[in-house]
Order: structure tokens, then C-alpha cells, then sequence
């Protein structure tokens, strides 16, 4: 069963990393998504696949799959869904923000100068100043 | 009483966290429990330094499960030195948010986010165990992307984009390298594992999947030539995030390399030399990167990187007065960068701009301003009395003893480049007059709290520079106990090596 789980693996990154290489943020984030579902994959075949009963104290010593690969991606699904949510929500905000759809151009905002102190009076500025009232 | 303090670095700003998170309606409430919490973890990070500098070496497991089973917590010179550095700076960065948030809700989020970054940071400080420390490493990185978005606004938000798809990159790495070390190994426990690969046993996989998780420690602190994340997203953030990341997110990095490479290979091996060559690069092409840039924070970020180079030289060379010099870098590197963002970020708010063509006249209408400024950016370049003379003195003396004289050049060559930058924000932002008139300069800035900050910050530098003889102890006997790192081997001592 451990080669199934590594090709699938192998071929779960591939894809996600090719996501993370568009241009499309979108495609980016659903990369991240991707290549962290391939990975947690890959943490637990690494854990290999011994055993064939859940790990109770029941099962006795003998077929009982080892619990501790589980647990870590159980641990790595949970932490890795709430950064996939906050990244989508983060998208959701830049795109209504100033609908920018590309790396590209988050990129060249970020590189724009620094705006002046009281410059806009609806954003915050990014020199930590708030002009908001 | 020693379990209790052996856990109260991460147990302190998470109460504070859930306190205030309860209390989150009522703002002074907020800042009330969350200044007293810094404070607290500031008053424990001085009780373990202080136990630590007299041979005390906290460890414990969690739960009471045994060694190679349960989580290993352990706390030696470096963690506690640490710990107590990353809350003096912490409570600075709250010192400084509570004088400067004018908008409630942006507040009250700070104060949570920062207790939260503190909890992931100190976590990442006490564990003794490879998938914990991935563990407080994602607290502190979602709390970091927290801060990094917080206030919102175009060029923030695009920003926070970039500096969250390329962490999350970095911590996958990390997850994978772990599970990799594990399915290998059959352990994530650091000792166990440093037993293993010292005793020369270790199974054939385990190697790359560790270099593996050090090219994600690279990418967290900002090493050749994964560093691009952090000149690109620094600037964004508001003014005390961003000191903050800059005091201590990349060197949460830095010390996860420092622990794992020391534990792993106590001998001069492989991974030393590729360190030293990143060392050098990173360096240069920090400092080289600073010039060219116009903007306050810009040029500050660029230093990060090459100031981390130093670390890591030091730990490259790995002999006990180059990791002495590592981990002196590593405690003056966080107080004078982190003040030297305040700084700029109260440069920037008088005058009106933290483009360096735009500020001006500071000198004249705020010389105490200036003085502040010189001092921890005179010791960033290195500059005799100060802190970070003696920082670059031991690296270079023991770059010179290890016969390693171009990493020695390199070092001093971007001490001067260094000089440089902050030679240019100085005659811009402040000797030159401002363009506008220097009646432009808006003096009245109602930021006390924030003042007794970054003072206290510039006091400390002075004081490391002037009586620099007790903390280079320090930090010798913490290079000694990286070398035998007996509370992280002593459970396998008897079983594991055999």
C-alpha cells in the first residue's frame, strides 16, 4: 500500500506546486492547498502503514497500526485548515480591495513608495499612522 | 516551583491572550492584562536567565510521559536568555501600539495577536521535540499573518499575501522534513536524535530529510537565497508589527537552526561549510541590497538579512567563541533592531513620510530623537563602544582563529556598508532640512509610553556595550552548554547511544 500512497503523494505535489508557480492567485492559494494535502500524505506514509487495527488498548500488541502518524496529521490537517481559510479570506479582501488577480500586481503595490502621512483619509497608511476617523 | 517556570513562558501570554480575549469589550481592560502579562513574562525571562547563568537546566516532559513518548521541554542559557529578550521586546512593542492606536477594534486585536505571537515565539523557545516545535511554529505564524493584515488598507493587504503564501511554503517544508525525520528515524525527540546521528548510526534517510528542515529554517530567517520574502513584505506592516517581526521572528529561525545544528552535528560536517557559504552571501547581499534602497523601513529589512548572516557565520564556524558570538549577536541583534524600527516609525509619523527625500530637519527640532537614533544604529554598524562592537569583535576573532580570513573580510567590509546606510538616513531624515520647512515637523506627539520604550531599548544597548564582560560570559557558557548538550541526551544516555 506504501507505493500507492507515494505516487499519489508525488503526483498531489507536482500538481501543487505547478498551482503555486501560475500567476493566477487564486490558483496560489488552492496550491498551498493542494501541496499541504499532498504532504500530510506523505507525512503519513512516511509513518509506514504496519498494521491493520486502530491503535486501542484493545487491540492487543500485535497488528495495531501505530497511532503517532495519525495523530501528527491529524494535528497538521487541523493547523493547515485554518491557514488555508485565513489565506482564502485574506484573497477574498484583497480582490474587493483593488481587484487584483495576479502576482504580479501585488507585488507591484507592495513595491509602490511608502504614501504620505495624511495622505488618504480612508486608509490606513503604511507607516502605521491612522487617518480614519 | 521548576515545572511551573519550566512551562510559564508559554502559559503566560496565553492566559493573557484568553483574558483578554474575554475582556475584549472594554479596550483599557485589554491593555490593562495584556501590558501586565508581558510584564510577568519579562519578570519570569529574567528568573530563568538568572537560574540558567547559575547552572540551573530546566527540563521536563509534558504530561509526565517519558522521554522518547512524550514532548521533552527543555530550558537551558539559550532558551532563557531568549525568552526574556523576545518579552522585553515584547512589551515595548505593546508600550508602543498602546500610544500609537487612535482606532479600538485595531487595538484590542493588536494586544490579542501579540499575545499569541509571544506564545508561539516562547513555545518554539522551551520544546525539545522536532513536531512541537512545527506546532508553535504555526501559532506564531498565524498570529504573525494576523498582525502583518492588521489595519488593512491596499499596499498592507498585497503585502500580507506574499508574506503568507511564501510562510506557508516554508512551514510545509518544515512538515514534511518532519514527518520524513520521522519515518526514518522512528523519533521526533531532539536528544534521541542527536544521539543517533552522533553515535553514527543513524538510518540512511534521516540526513537529507534534516537538511531538508534546515533549508525551511533558512526561508524563516531569511538566509541566502530564500530571503526575498521578508525585504518585500517588512515595510507594509503597522510601524510596532513590524519592529516586532523584525526584532524577533527571523531569529525564532535562527535559533531553531542554532538548536538542530548544534544538537545533530557537533563536529565541523557538511552542513557547516554550505552555512558558511549562505553566511557570507547572506551578508553581502543584505548590505548591498540596503543601498539601494530610499525608504526608511526598506533599508532597515535589507539589514536583517545581513545581520543574520552574522548569526550564522558564527554558527557555521562552530567553534565555542563563534557560537559564543552567535548567540551574543542574537540577543544585541533583537534589541537594537527592534528599537531602530520604533525609531524610524517615530521619524516617519514627525515627519510626515518615511521616504528619505521627504523627512528632514529631525536633528534640529528633535535632537533627543537623534540622539536615540545614533545609538543603536551606530552599534547595528558596529561602532566601539557599543553593543555591537563586541558582537562583530568575537565573530571576527573567531573567523580569524578558525583561519577562515575572507568570512572575516566579508564581515567587516558589510560592517562598513552598514555605516553607510545608516549614514544616509541619517544626513536625510535627519540633518538635512526638511523640503517642506521645518515648521512642517509635527512635534507634539502624545507617545510617552512609547518614548520609555525605545529609551529604555537605546539604555540597554548602552549598558551591553559598556559593561559587555558579564553578558560574553554568559554567552560563552551558553556556546559550552550547545556543545554538550547534556539535558537534551542525558534520558538517552543509558539506552538510546547503545
Amino acid at each position: 500500500m506504501e507505493w500507492l500512497a507515494a505516487i499519489t503523494t508525488g503526483i498531489l505535489a507536482g500538481l501543487g506546486l505547478w498551482m503555486l508557480l501560475d500567476r493566477n492567485l487564486k490558483r496560489v492559494v488552492l496550491g498551498i492547498a493542494v501541496l499541504g494535502n499532498a504532504i500530510n500524505l506523505g507525512v503519513f506514509t512516511a509513518g509506514r502503514f504496519a498494521g491493520e487495527r486502530p491503535a486501542f488498548v484493545d487491540a492487543g500488541q500485535a497488528a495495531a497500526a501505530n497511532p503517532l502518524p495519525q495523530a501528527l496529521v491529524l494535528t497538521a490537517i487541523v493547523i493547515g485548515f485554518s491557514l488555508f481559510i485565513f489565506a482564502l479570506a485574506l484573497l477574498k479582501r484583497t480582490r474587493e480591495l483593488h481587484g487584483d488577480k495576479t502576482t504580479d500586481s501585488v507585488s507591484a503595490i507592495t513595491e509602490q513608495p511608502a504614501p504620505d502621512w495624511h495622505a488618504s483619509e480612508h486608509e490606513i497608511d503604511g507607516t502605521g499612522v491612522e487617518t480614519r476617523r | 516551583m521548576n515545572h511551573l517556570l519550566l512551562v510559564a513562558p508559554v502559559l503566560i501570554p496565553l492566559t493573557s491572550l484568553l483574558l483578554a480575549l474575554m475582556a475584549r469589550r472594554h479596550l483599557a481592560l485589554v491593555r490593562a492584562i495584556s501590558l501586565s502579562g508581558a510584564t510577568l513574562l519579562l519578570l519570569v525571562g529574567i528568573q530563568l536567565v538568572w537560574l540558567a547563568a547559575n547552572g540551573t537546566v530546566l527540563s521536563g516532559q509534558v504530561g509526565g510521559w517519558q522521554a522518547p513518548f512524550g514532548i521533552s521541554l527543555v530550558i537551558d542559557r539559550l532558551s532563557a536568555v531568549m525568552i526574556a529578550i523576545s518579552a522585553l521586546v515584547g512589551l515595548v512593542t505593546l508600550l508602543y501600539g498602546v500610544a500609537r492606536d487612535n482606532d479600538r477594534f485595531v487595538g484590542r486585536d493588536f494586544h490579542l495577536f501579540i499575545q499569541g505571537l509571544l506564545t508561539g515565539i516562547c513555545g518554539a523557545f522551551i520544546t525539545a521535540d522536532i513536531f512541537n516545535l512545527y506546532v508553535w511554529f504555526e501559532v506564531l505564524l498565524i498570529a504573525s499573518f494576523a498582525l502583518m493584515a492588521l489595519g488593512g488598507g491596499k499596499r498592507r493587504l498585497a503585502g500580507s499575501v506574499t508574506y503568507v503564501a511564501l510562510n506557508l511554503f516554508a512551514t510545509l517544508i518544515f512538515l514534511l522534513a518532519a514527518g520524513m525525520v520521522y519515518g526514518a528515524s522512528g523519533t521526533l525527540n531532539m536528544g534521541e536524535l542527536a544521539v543517533m546521528m552522533r553515535s553514527g548510526e543513524a538510518p540512511p534517510g534521516v540526513t537529507p530529510a534534516l537538511l531538508l528542515m534546515l533549508l525551511s529554517f533558512a526561508i524563516k530567517a531569511a538566509l541566502f537565497p530564500v530571503f526575498g520574502w521578508l525585504p518585500a513584505t517588512y515595510h507594509v506592516a503597522l510601524t510596532a508589527v513590524s519592529a516586532m517581526f523584525a526584532g524577533l521572528l527571523t531569529k525564532v529561525g535562527v535559533y531553531a537552526l542554532i538548536r538542530l545544528v548544534t544538537l545533530l552535528w557537533p563536529e565541523q560536517g557538511l552542513p557547516h561549510t554550505l552555512l558558511l557559504w549562505v553566511a557570507c552571501a547572506t551578508m553581502l547581499v543584505g548590505v548591498l541590497g540596503a543601498a539601494a534602497q530610499t525608504e526608511v523601513r526598506r533599508i532597515l529589512s535589507f539589514h536583517i538579512v545581513s545581520q543574520v548572516g552574522y548569526m550564522v557565520l558564527g554558527l557555521a564556524l562552530a567553534t565555542p567563541l563563534a557560537l559564543a558570538g552567535a548567540v551574543f549577536y542574537l540577543i544585541h541583534h533583537i534589541v537594537v533592531k527592534a528599537n531602530l524600527f520604533f525609531i524610524g516609525g517615530v521619524a516617519a509619523r514627525i515627519c510626515g513620510s518615511e521616504r528619505l527625500a521627504d523627512m528632514g530637519g529631525l536633528y534640529h527640532r528633535m535632537p533627543w530623537l537623534a540622539l536615540l537614533f545614533a545609538i543603536p544604529a551606530l552599534s547595528l554598524a558596529g561602532i566601539p563602544p557599543l553593543s555591537g562592537f563586541w558582537a562583530k569583535f568575537l565573530l571576527v576573532k573567531a573567523s580569524l582563529d578558525a583561519a577562515v580570513w575572507w568570512a572575516a573580510g566579508i564581515a567587516l567590509f558589510t560592517g562598513v556598508f552598514t555605516l553607510l546606510s545608516m549614514n544616509k538616513i541619517w544626513n536625510e531624515a535627519f540633518l538635512k532640512a526638511h523640503p517642506k520647512g521645518d515648521e512642517a515637523l509635527q512635534t507634539q506627539l502624545p507617545m510617552r509610553a512609547a518614548w520609555g520604550g525605545m529609551a529604555a531599548l537605546a539604555v540597554l544597548t548602552v549598558f551591553i556595550g559598556l559593561a559587555a564582560g558579564p553578558l560574553i560570559d554568559y554567552a560563552i557558557a551558553a556556546a559550552e552548554q550547545l556543545r554538550n548538550p547534556y539535558a537534551y541526551l542525558q534520558p538517552f544516555s543509558t539506552s538510546g547511544g547503545q
